[in-house]
């Protein structure tokens, strides 16, 4: 079984479009749409990588990423975010919040591939 | 040098222009040659029938040449004149200035009203782009399904062996985002097209009532009379499209119809023609608080009021819910408004009247009378504090107030430099 990612975002399309190439380069993929629990997710699920989306129901990306970094065991989780939300402010908020990369929407598949192999080092 | 001095030199300039030499256009119009001189070097009035040939010759409308023909271009100039922030232009010579080089003075004067068109675009886009949670959301969902149009697409191209499952299924997820993607997109070109026409889209409910009442100029004839009631105003009325809008129509309408009954049409016309826009005189006359007064006074006919005025309202929470705009105080549609509005220090002081000069800071600075008073919804309760609206009256009092207090419409186009109650950088001092 290939390293697990954890992918927190609601666009179901999105969802399923990452997890196919994802799957296809022989990642275990989880996925979950809403903020509410999105913490609880990740520590149950205990993921390598973990994609999260920016703007999600219930609580957003950047708190987050925060409770994240503020529980030793997710504290070195690479987290590969993702946004709509390109601007300098909003980069400079996810590296203070702890991101591991940036990436804004539209993003190729090729360069989330790239960053999902780069982050977890295979 | 005086305005009524300088046809000459504009005779001047055309005729260079013309390549025509002074002793042929002398010559042409039957004067000599030393008389024209001293005329194109000011020495000389001219006027009547001799400028009305030169300006034949010179192939150039006579008012062109004659004092009053640039008052609307010098008007212009000194404008931008008064605008300039470092560079100090010679006023003094203004009407030369545009006598002698009037393709470079119309230019200036359109460089001038062009950045005032463009300031005033930017204005609104930027407080639309800042304030505006709608065109954010809007924008995070036209770039959420361009992604996965994007992605499932590469998908598509890029795997050959796809099993014809999954190719059904992203086909279909295409053309379900694709359509999704062409509403959101319409929509968002529909919500943009108002940028520079701040009425021309709706994000609220009050916006829909302000959009109908502006529509009917503030003012319905059969609500006056009692031909129709309210709800059946509010029935035939376009563009209430929510029940949140309609109702709240029909809110205002019942109060706009008891004050019409408060203060009726003819008599209130002939007691603002005796007492003028003194709304503690016409408070006094009908008996009736001034806050009624406020709303009648938005509420008459151009026809009977000295001048125009305008109102905005707020709820408790500074926000406001009703907007009748006046030209030179622009009153905000998404951003928090200016906090020295005596709109707001009438919340402080509840039911008491407020009345303040004070100056719109902007690129036309003007003076307002601003008459503030807060007033109680519903009934008095001894179990719940009191919710109350607030309202300004906005009357133009023409010549800027020397001492008056400055105010603006919200921080982010504010002109203002030193002001305590700046909640964020002005992008008309700071830069975009």
């Amino acid at each position: 079984m290939g390293k697990r990612v954890l992918l927190i975002e609601d666009e179901p399309n999105i969802i399923e479009a990452i997890s196919f190439i994802l799957s296809r380069d022989g990642w275990s993929v989880a996925t979950h749409a809403n903020g509410h629990d999105a913490v609880d997710k990740v520590t149950a699920h205990a993921p390598d990588l973990l994609i999260l989306d920016v703007m999600l129901p219930g609580k957003s990306g950047f708190e987050i990423l925060r409770e994240l970094r503020e529980a030793e065991p997710t504290r070195g989780l690479p987290v590969l975010m993702l946004t709509a939300r390109g601007q300098t402010k909003d980069r400079e908020m996810a590296e203070r919040a702890g991101v591991s990369r940036f990436m804004t929407k539209p993003f190729s598949n090729a360069d989330v591939l790239d960053a999902v192999r780069e982050l977890v080092a295979v | 040098m005086a305005r009524d001095t300088i046809t000459g030199s504009r005779i001047r300039e055309r005729r260079s222009m013309a390549g025509i030499r002074q002793a042929d256009l002398a010559r042409a119009v039957g004067i000599s040659p030393s008389y024209l001189n001293l005329i194109e070097h000011n020495r000389r009035r001219i006027g009547g029938k001799l400028l009305l040939r030169i300006a034949d010759v010179l192939g150039v409308e006579p008012s062109l040449l004659s004092e009053g023909a640039e008052a609307a271009l010098i008007a212009d100039l000194r404008e931008a004149a008064a605008d300039a922030d470092d560079a100090q232009p010679e006023l003094e010579r203004v009407d030369e200035f545009a006598g002698r080089f009037p393709g470079w003075a119309a230019l200036l004067a359109e460089g001038h009203r062009r950045i005032g068109a463009l300031e005033h675009t930017v204005t609104t886009l930027t407080d639309r782009l800042t304030h505006d949670p709608h065109l954010a959301g809007s924008m995070h969902e036209v770039l959420s399904m361009v992604t996965a149009v994007r992605s499932t697409a590469a998908i598509l191209a890029e795997t050959p062996e796809l099993e014809p499952e999954w190719r059904g299924r992203f086909h279909r997820n295409i053309n379900e985002d694709a359509t999704r993607l062409a509403e959101s997109s319409r929509r968002l070109v529909a919500y943009l097209d108002g940028a520079g026409d701040a009425g021309a889209s709706l994000t609220s409910p009050q916006e829909e009532v302000e959009q109908m009442m502006a529509a009917r100029g503030y003012h319905l004839p059969e609500l006056e009379t009692g031909q129709a009631s309210p709800d059946a105003i509010v029935e035939e009325a376009t563009g209430l499209d929510t029940a949140a809008a309609r109702s709240l129509a029909q809110t205002a309408l019942r109060l706009y119809r008891a004050d019409a009954q408060a203060m009726p049409l003819d008599k209130m016309a002939a007691t603002l023609a005796e007492v003028g826009i003194d709304p503690a005189a016409l408070s006094r006359r009908f008996s009736v608080p001034p806050v009624a007064v406020f709303r009648r006074l938005a509420a008459m006919p151009d026809e009977v009021m000295p001048a125009p005025v305008g109102l905005v309202t707020c709820d408790g929470s500074g926000t406001l819910v009703f907007r009748k705009q006046i030209a030179g105080f622009d009153l905000p549609r998404f951003s928090a408004a200016c906090p020295k509005w005596p709109l707001f220090s009438a919340l402080s002081r509840p039911q008491t009247p407020i009345r303040r000069t004070v100056t719109f800071a902007g690129r036309d600075p003007r003076a307002f009378d601003a008459y503030a008073m807060s007033d109680r919804i519903g009934p008095a309760s001894f179990d719940h504090d009191p919710l109350h609206i607030a309202y300004m009256l906005l009357v133009p009092r023409g010549a800027v107030q020397p001492g008056a207090p400055l105010v603006g419409s919200s921080c982010r186009v504010c002109p203002v430099e030193e002001c305590p109650g700046r909640r964020e950088p002005s992008i008309l001092v700071d830069g975009i």
